[in-house]
């Protein structure tokens, strides 16, 4: 198993944002985690990522705890993540945003930066090549040198998942990816998916599309009230009339 | 008449007004009155030219990416700075020579300053307190231990680079205005111990009697020679401080300004590049504090106030928070500046003040626009 979600709970004083949730992940397996608005997906997703310290229970990934673990030091073990209000280097150069993402791979330390030595000039320009090759796999490559604050939105949310892949993850997390989209390029964002399942890395993420959510995911976790609900294949959790009533309420007559 | 014209002539009239309201005290009734009147119709002046060819703010940008267009490549463009700087002492005389290293020494702790605030974003009041550690070493060092400029240098800027990591490690569990505060403390604490150790430092009665630096037992004392001096070190500080800039360092700098969150989770230590950020200022500011005791042979308390961080701040603001070019031009201007118009020194920081604020209301990214990382 690559992740191991046991017993996870999360209280903010007496409010239960997420409650003893159990799952566990498979290397290669895009999971779709959805629910009605507060039902706790966010808060997951910070309890993987380290912005949070869950209350009670355990998080283990490809067999390190790292529920403790400060988020730097998890994206550095190898899982990194998106933002569902777009978290971009505003100030910064599209392709910089990506050159960012690498750090964590780049040995030259202070000695051969100051010195400029060849060493440190292949890697830069290696870091700028790799940050051009994902810009490129997001369709982003003719904006590299632009302001990131500048892209429109939809090109935004591209650079955030480029830029969360650079950091070359295991398993990456996608919060809302297309959120704000035109259908257009809610597929195309689909179809980028699908690619970074197929480069080998375990996606997931939360989306409110169930159209997109049906389409992609290989399981899916539904959360309601911080609660999960139900666990399955897109067509068992469609049937399930705890997610219907869920999302519908309940049949009073 | 339309809104737009309304809020035009209230802006103006409200700058104007403001302006003048300074100038009252000093200069009288009919000064500020001749000051509002002319400021008014320039300020309409500007925002209807303005309105006929585009916005200021961004003609200005377009007149720096002009400039940036002519610089041929950043090799030739340091060569074309640099040649005027080498030959100076030959056509200038010593009181030029002496402002010259005046600026020379702002630069770099107006560099170093822009290290902390500019690139990584935390605001700092107590700057001097480093610049104050860095002098005050070398002072010690040469006077007490009779220890020679070049290794009392390293040694100071060593203690001062060790006082900024050891000050920044507690300091930097707070954020934003909470930071500032406690920077702002620092700086008067390090003005206080110096002012009262006595048996120390000698306290108010400054420390006399530093050695001028020597190279190959050539005395570095005259004007000239010390200029060449200070002038290596600008050189060198601009030339360290770029390549840092523009590497993993400086885009983690530049990350965590932008975005603390989003650094983190790109797998940045946060508090490690906040602490090399600090330590790398530091480092600087001790240099240019060395050599501003090397130079004034005589250093006492008085020269590291609270309003010598705001200076230094003022030169990173006006020249441009983040930009290399920006900020030395903002050190130059602001040294030089009170010396050309000596009869208005006493409005120095009067000045300074009112300047700030335009610049506040019509350029807040400062003269120059702060390129990010590794623009290369």
């Amino acid at each position: 198993m690559l992740l191991e979600v046991r017993a996870v709970s999360k209280h903010f004083g007496g409010i239960r944002a997420v409650e003893d949730i159990t799952f566990s992940l498979k290397q290669g397996i895009i999971l779709s985690i959805i629910g009605p608005n507060g039902a706790g997906k966010t808060t997951l997703f910070n309890c993987l990522t380290g912005f949070m310290k869950p209350t009670r229970g355990n998080i283990i990934f490809s067999g390190t705890t790292i529920s403790d673990l400060p988020a730097d030091r998890i994206n550095r073990l190898g899982i990194s993540r998106t933002f569902q209000n777009i978290r971009l280097f505003k100030g910064m150069s599209v392709i910089e945003n990506v050159m960012v993402a690498q750090h964590a791979k780049i040995r030259s330390g202070l000695l051969p930066i100051i010195a400029h030595s060849p060493s440190f000039r292949s890697e830069e320009a290696s870091v700028r090549q790799t940050a051009f090759e994902y810009l490129a796999f997001l369709g982003l490559e003719s904006s590299a040198e632009q302001g990131a604050g500048n892209l429109p939105y939809g090109a935004q949310r591209r650079l955030e998942i480029a830029r969360a892949l650079a950091s070359e993850p295991q398993l990456i997390l996608l919060d809302e990816p297309s959120a704000g989209m035109n259908p257009l390029e809610t597929d195309e964002m689909m179809a980028t998916i699908r690619k970074i399942r197929e480069m080998g890395k375990t996606i997931i993420l939360i989306e409110h599309d169930m159209k997109f959510v049906m389409g992609i995911s290989d399981r899916i976790i539904v959360l309601d009230h911080g609660v999960k609900i139900a666990e399955g294949a897109p067509q068992e959790v469609k049937d399930n009339p705890l997610v219907i009533e869920a999302y519908l309420g309940k049949e009073t007559h | 008449m339309n809104s737009a014209i309304i809020k035009t002539l209230l802006r103006s009239g409200i700058i104007s007004l403001w302006s003048a309201l300074l100038f009252l005290p000093f200069k009288g009734l009919q000064a500020a009155g001749i000051l509002f009147i002319l400021l008014f119709l320039a300020l309409l002046l500007i925002t209807l030219t303005s309105r006929l060819s585009g916005h200021v703010v961004s003609r200005a940008d377009i007149v720096q990416k002009q400039v940036a267009q002519l610089i041929p490549s950043n090799s030739l463009y340091l060569l074309l700075l640099v040649l005027p700087a080498l030959t100076m002492p030959l056509f200038s005389r010593n009181y030029m020579l002496d402002v010259a290293v005046l600026s020379g020494i702002y630069i770099i702790l107006a560099l170093a300053l822009n290290v902390v605030v500019g690139f990584t974003g935390l605001l700092n009041l107590g700057f001097v307190a480093y610049y104050a550690i860095g002098a005050y070493s070398f002072a010690l060092l040469n006077t007490r231990l009779g220890l020679g400029f070049w290794s009392a240098l390293p040694l100071s800027v060593v203690i001062t680079t060790a006082a900024g990591f050891v000050f920044a490690a507690p300091a930097l569990r707070l954020k934003g205005d909470y930071l500032a505060l406690v920077t702002l403390g620092f700086g008067e604490i390090v003005r206080i111990t110096l002012n009262n150790w006595d048996s120390f430092t000698k306290g108010p009665n400054g420390i006399s009697g530093i050695d001028a630096p020597f190279f190959f037992g050539i005395s570095l004392a005259p004007l000239s020679s010390f200029y060449y001096l200070v002038l290596f070190f600008v050189v060198l500080a601009v030339i360290v401080i770029r390549r840092v800039h523009a590497s993993k360092i400086g885009r983690a700098w530049i990350a965590l300004r932008e975005d603390e969150i989003a650094a983190s989770a790109m797998g940045i230590r946060s508090t490690q590049y906040k602490l090399y950020a600090v330590s790398f200022g530091a480092f600087w500011a001790g240099l240019a504090g060395c050599l501003f005791a090397a130079k004034m042979r005589f250093i006492s308390p008085e020269s590291f106030t609270f309003m010598e961080s705001v200076l230094i701040l003022s030169m990173v603001i006006l020249g441009g928070l983040g930009s290399i070019a920006g900020v030395i031009v903002g050190a130059v201007i602001l040294v030089a500046l009170p010396e050309a118009l000596r009869d208005i020194q006493m409005y120095r920081m009067l000045a300074l003040g009112a300047g700030i604020v335009l610049l506040m209301i019509f350029r807040p990214q400062g003269l120059f626009r702060g390129s990010s990382a590794s623009r290369s």
